[in-house]
């Protein structure tokens, strides 16, 4: 038998109108879909063969202006990229159809992204520089030095990342991934003079990278492979190579597993605690520490296991360490 | 069948906060016919935070711990998810850029060490699934644990992203509807839950950073797993671990609901099915008691 090119799907899709619902509904469609057909046209069938009212944005059709991203099933997608025997195979075959973030939800899948667009502004994402008012010839930028954007330039924008970034969604003023690969891309620019004010801006505690719980939802969710967190881990590196790192909690956290793993090898838990937090906020560790102690999880510092052949790391530590805290 | 042998990259918490990790692979490797060497020699792997820091130190470092199970000529084992990912990650960036890889090498030979990229690396519970097969652990389970139904929470690291963990595995692991662990707690005769926060993030790596947005997630992790009446939870990661057994006062100060649940290591579940015993597997070392033993 050939390949299956059409099968039933049933679509549980998200309704709200802010205008006129207290609470969000679910509206349940079961089409026949074929093969070929991405969201974008099944939300387009829903629309123009089943209920008019329904809302979504589209334009390009491409994958590149970024609007038409939505969530299926809890993935963030771009509706007009993502084939739906695709998401058959990895959900089943009931789908359900959600803005990137129904809190956010102003009519079905149009959501306000005015949080995404004013994190994004906040890192002044555009290149700025001295340039003559009537330049004699092109600014050109090499293959390598192009390369040092990392592709963070393929963003486009759409929110996948950002809308499911579970750091954003506790903590408001977290700038988020999206906006962290802007700051990156303009700062990694060798035409750009704001790389520092950019760092100080992402350098900032809550709301700059140090509060990034690294759960690399941002680089499964872009559909450009943008992989923000790469780009995250950029700016950690960049701050300190700046030499702008503050001496503070999230600081001395990434410095002291250089310090532990110098020392022993392998991490002093108890230590990085004590280093990280400072003597007087270690205190507040007291309580959860003293219950661990209690059922064997806290080695004291004289039992410190260590690596075999420590002096390997440490020659290792001495001449591959590229920065200074 | 040929007997299964890894090198095992312990990790840092199996030798200090998790005790029990380290007891409960032993036991299960030594049921299971399982030989792990035990890489001694290996460091920190920077646990996602070193190379913050210092990027090219944290891949040297890591670039050793690998050398180290090359020169044993065997797939490298970690029971940890931050260091699978840490590891992996190093040498999926060796493989693609030779640049790279000889400057790494260059340090590496200062103490006598290559980093060639012959060993792969691989989670201990994917060597389970991959190489010594759930239908065999099935068969070998003494106690089934059908009386509970049991959370499986997967671990970050573990799963994303997915183009890198996918390298290794023979089972293709999405990471949005992950069955790994599913599958694992089926074949020890246990009821698997389902719940949105399976796949989701513990918070531990931000802990000391943001502590609020940490004991959210930590929260609503294991409230998630409750409302699906969930007796315990389990996971493959012990910083997971750490977070769910260890902080579920702040995660229930934060969320605004008692929240604590027992959670076992995969380990510790795989070795109470093939009938260890508590002691053998540790399971005195948890701060949320297993009430259920």
């Amino acid at each position: 038998m050939d390949a299956l090119t059409s099968q039933k799907v049933t679509f549980k899709v998200f309704r709200f109108n802010e205008e006129t619902d207290y609470l969000p509904y679910y509206n349940t469609y079961t089409l026949d879909v074929t093969h070929e057909e991405v969201v974008l046209d099944i939300l387009n069938r829903i629309k123009w063969d089943h209920d008019g009212s329904l809302s979504y944005r589209r334009s390009c059709r491409h994958g590149i202006c970024g609007v038409c991203s939505i969530k299926v099933n809890g993935k963030a997608i771009l509706a007009c990229k993502s084939r739906l025997f695709d998401l058959v195979n990895v959900f089943g075959t009931e789908l359900v159809i959600e803005p990137l973030s129904t809190k956010r939800a102003i009519k079905d899948l149009i959501i306000d992204k005015k949080d995404f667009w004013d994190k994004h502004a906040e890192v002044k994402p555009f290149l700025t520089g001295e340039i003559e008012e009537t330049p004699q010839s092109e600014h050109l930028v090499s293959p390598h030095d192009a390369e040092k954007l990392l592709e963070a330039d393929y963003c486009i924008q759409c929110g996948a990342c950002h809308y499911s970034c579970p750091a954003l969604a506790i903590n408001e003023q977290f700038i988020g991934p999206a906006a962290f690969a802007a700051a990156y891309r303009f700062s990694a620019d060798v035409r750009d003079e704001s790389a520092l004010e950019r760092l100080h801006i992402v350098n900032e505690e809550a709301s700059g990278v140090w509060d990034c719980v690294k759960c690399m939802e941002c680089a499964e969710a872009c559909p450009k492979d943008v992989n923000p967190i790469e780009k995250i881990t950029k700016l950690h590196n960049m701050i300190f190579e700046a030499n702008i790192a503050k001496n503070n909690v999230a600081t001395r956290h990434a410095v002291g597993f250089a310090h532990s793993i110098a020392k022993h090898g392998l991490l002093d838990e108890g230590e990085l605690v004590r280093y990280s937090e400072g003597n007087f906020g270690v205190l507040k560790h007291v309580p959860v520490a003293l219950k661990m102690f209690t059922k064997g999880k806290i080695i004291l510092p004289w039992n410190m296991p260590k690596s075999d052949k420590l002096d390997e790391i440490q020659k290792l530590i001495k001449s591959s360490s590229t920065v200074k805290f | 069948m040929k007997e299964l042998k890894y090198a095992l990259f312990t990790g840092c918490t199996a030798k200090e906060s998790t005790p029990e990790q380290m007891m409960s692979t032993l036991a299960v490797a030594k049921k299971l016919g399982i030989e792990l060497i035990e890489l001694t020699e290996a460091s920190c792997c920077g646990a996602s935070h070193l190379q913050d820091y210092d990027d090219f130190l944290s891949l040297v470092l890591n670039a050793r711990n690998i050398a180290y199970a090359e020169m044993h000529g065997l797939t490298m084992v970690t029971i940890c998810n931050t260091c699978q990912l840490n590891t992996a990650m190093t040498k999926h960036r060796l493989d693609q850029n030779a640049a790279l890889k000889a400057k790494v090498n260059e340090k590496l030979a200062e103490v006598g060490l290559e980093y060639k990229g012959t060993s792969l690396i691989t989670h201990f519970l994917y060597a389970i699934i991959d190489d010594f097969g759930l239908d065999k652990i099935k068969e070998m389970v003494v106690k089934p644990l059908s009386q509970f139904n049991i959370a499986p929470f997967y671990g970050c690291h573990n799963i994303r992203p997915s183009e890198l963990q996918n390298e290794t595995h023979k089972g293709h692991e999405n990471p949005y509807t992950p069955t790994s662990l599913d599958d694992l707690i089926i074949a020890c005769g246990g009821k698997n839950v389902d719940y949105v926060e399976k796949n989701k993030c513990c918070g531990f790596h931000a802990e000391l950073q943001a502590p609020h947005t940490a004991a959210v997630l930590t929260g609503n992790a294991v409230a998630g797993a409750m409302d699906a009446n969930a007796d315990w939870m389990v996971t493959p990661c012990p910083l997971c671990h750490l977070k769910l057994d260890t902080q579920t006062h702040h995660a229930s100060v934060a969320i605004g609901r008692d929240v604590s649940l027992p959670v076992l290591h995969m380990q510790q579940m795989i070795g109470l099915a093939l009938g260890c015993t508590p002691a053998e597997l540790g399971l005195n070392h948890h701060v949320t008691k297993v009430n259920f033993i």
